[in-house]
């Protein structure tokens, strides 16, 4: 043990550096996502199998089961909202929420051959815990690897299909324009029976995939401890040193790059030397 | 128009059935309220059925139960059976003509030939595609045959019952003589009116729009009269107030039952269900199945024998045996997948232990070496 070690002391601690790599808007849309997959879970479940209510208030005067539809109802037009506006920034947000992250295409359309070899590594040692001899940095992703992305890239054609099933089997209870867009939908589908089936079955794969994320997060928080987990939260995730380019300033010397007494009125900083 | 000179016109079919003119408008009103028109049109009603000859009506059974028959001839209405279903009127029909044998076909060829382009054809039953269209054959044809021939020279072409719009109980899976809906062997048109039987109201409506106002009533993507399957049942329910409460019956005996809670829980399908028996009911409208209490069991809607049991709130999964519910298949997918969870999170441990237990030594010896000045300790 004692060798171990002093072998250890001989290699100098890595250094990692904070990279902003999720922007503030695909932060709020993740937790948006989260209170509206939660609400709808919970109201979807309550809906296909209301539970027994002992209430001795005539039928006029309460109107519970319909207030969990009108929550159900409303979660699910936050789910849409943000689903359309994730899809917008995946054209104008910062790489790691850029289309081309979550698809293994380059922007001209041609196959992302590194995407290819990241879904493999991530494989080979993230599922099967095979043995990696040698670490390489390149390896190991900033943002999303192609797996995960992967996965969200189904989920998101299913969170379609609960959003098209839902809406088309809401849009005879509302007088709006746009759940009135999705009336086609049962009936393209042969009747609401299919178009609930379709919602129902949608929705356990939303859980499914839910266990596995929950799961991924906190095993590669584990794992790699670069913040993995408050990433989300702060936007902020540790990458190593070497991986950024040399900006010249040279902060060995600051006692903390975070002091506002280093920087000037303009939040420029100031380069002492 | 060859009609014109040889038929009656519907009125003085009426008259000479010994019916009054004032039991001839009590009709035209009631027909014009059941197809939701407004009053204006109870005198355009009145006229067409004045002025127009009776149009010839072939009614082809296939495979089907003549509950959608015995529907017709119990609408609310005694002057529904007697211009449409009286053997004058209708020129072919397996139970209500007076001819049989050759004396029909031929009867049915000579309306056929005669009225072509003119004639409405009714199919009440579905067709069996499967084995050459064996499984059900009349007169030495086929039913495919029959229904190709007849639909030839149809004027309008109404598919009675579930049988014909969905296929119904015969086409439940596995569906062995392939029963296959009429929509499906003809480019023309279908008028769809499923329902395990339709309202006789209903196809009464339906008839007398088509002989009204000389073409097919407005129908809705899935090809149903709008006038009558625009509508859930769950939104013309009188119990959907205990449903908007939350207050249902837990079970067919219990006290909500007795209550008239709603049937939601014991299986109603009414919420996905499209259909009038809310407003229309049944028998004259003395009541329908939720009123009787015994849920709606989605009778009108496709594959309705296939979508899970009928006394259950379930979501049946196919392609995963015949009790398989989407809720158990997930609940035991999510429960195979909270083991591989584990078992992943447990292999990992030892599989990553060398590379983690470095990073934690790592960590110790970074802290160890904290610089922490003296006033801060």
């Amino acid at each position: 043990m004692d060798t171990n070690k002093k072998e250890i002391t001989k290699i100098p601690t890595k250094s990692y550096k904070r990279v902003y790599v999720w922007q503030l808007p695909v932060r709020i849309f993740h937790w948006a996502n989260v209170v509206a997959i939660l609400v709808l879970s919970v109201t979807g479940f309550i809906i296909g199998d209301p539970p027994a209510l002992m209430s001795q208030s005539e039928a006029w005067n309460t109107f519970l089961f319909a207030k969990v539809k009108v929550i159900h109802f409303i979660a699910a037009y936050v789910f849409f909202g943000v689903m359309i506006l994730r899809f917008y920034w995946a054209f104008v947000g910062n790489e790691y929420a850029h289309w081309t992250a979550f698809l293994p295409f380059n922007r001209d359309f041609t196959i992302n051959k590194k995407a290819i070899g990241n879904i493999w590594h991530v494989i080979k040692y993230d599922v099967l815990l095979m043995k990696e001899k040698k670490h390489n940095l390149s390896d190991i992703s900033i943002g999303h690897n192609y797996m995960a992305t992967s996965a969200y890239v189904i989920m998101f054609f299913v969170g379609l299909a609960l959003v098209f099933t839902g809406f088309g089997l809401y849009s005879d209870l509302s007088s709006w324009w746009l759940p009135k867009l999705f009336s086609w939908v049962p009936d393209l589908l042969g009747g609401d029976f299919v178009a609930r089936q379709i919602h129902r079955i949608s929705m356990w794969l939303i859980i499914l995939f839910i266990i596995i994320h929950i799961y991924l997060v906190l095993f590669h928080g584990w794992l790699h401890a670069r913040g993995e987990v408050s990433a989300m939260i702060s936007g902020f995730k540790f990458v190593r040193t070497e991986r950024v380019k040399k900006t010249g300033i040279d902060f060995s010397k600051e006692s903390d790059e975070d002091s506002d007494l280093n920087y000037d009125e303009n939040n420029k900083f100031k380069n002492k030397e | 128009m060859a009609i014109n000179k040889e038929r009656d016109t519907y009125l003085q079919t009426i008259i000479k059935q010994g019916y009054s003119r004032r039991d001839f408008m009590k009709f035209t009103t009631y027909m014009a309220a059941f197809m939701g028109l407004q009053n204006s049109a109870i005198g355009q009603i009145t006229k067409a059925l004045e002025k127009t000859p009776r149009l010839p009506v072939i009614w082809d059974h296939y495979q089907e139960c003549t509950c959608c028959s015995e529907s017709f001839i119990r609408s609310d209405h005694p002057i529904v059976a007697d211009i449409i279903l009286d053997k004058i009127s209708l020129d072919y029909s397996l139970t209500l003509m007076a001819a049989s044998g050759h004396q029909a076909e031929a009867a049915k060829h000579d309306t056929m030939k005669k009225y072509h382009g003119e004639y409405i054809l009714c199919v009440e039953g579905s067709i069996p595609t499967g084995d050459d269209g064996n499984y059900c054959c009349i007169a030495g044809k086929t039913a495919i045959e029959q229904f190709k021939e007849a639909a030839e020279g149809a004027k309008a072409i109404i598919a009675w019952g579930s049988c014909a719009s969905n296929g119904c109980v015969q086409a439940a899976a596995p569906n062995p003589t392939n029963a296959t809906p009429i929509h499906k062997l003809t480019n023309k048109p279908v008028i769809r009116v499923p329902g395990c039987p339709p309202i006789g109201e209903v196809m009464a409506g339906i008839i007398v729009h088509v002989v009204a106002f000389g073409k097919l009533p407005e129908l809705d993507r899935q090809n149903r009269p709008k006038a009558f399957y625009a509508k859930r049942v769950h939104d013309s329910c009188y119990r959907r107030a205990y449903y908007d409460a939350g207050l249902f019956a837990e079970s067919f005996d219990d006290e909500n039952a007795k209550k008239g809670y709603c049937l939601y829980k014991v299986g109603c399908k009414g919420p996905m269900t499209y259909n009038s028996c809310g407003t229309i009911k049944w028998n004259g409208g003395v009541s329908f199945p939720i009123q009787s209490g015994h849920g709606c069991i989605g009778c009108s809607e496709d594959d309705f024998w296939d979508n899970g049991p009928f006394y259950e709130r379930l979501t049946a999964l196919p392609g995963f045996g015949i009790e398989a519910t989407a809720d158990g298949v997930g609940k035991a997918v999510a429960g195979a997948l909270a083991v591989g969870v584990g078992v992943h999170a447990v292999a990992s441990l030892v599989k990553k232990r060398k590379d983690v237990s470095r990073r934690i030594n790592k960590g110790i010896e970074n802290k160890d070496n904290l610089q922490i000045p003296e006033n801060e300790r």
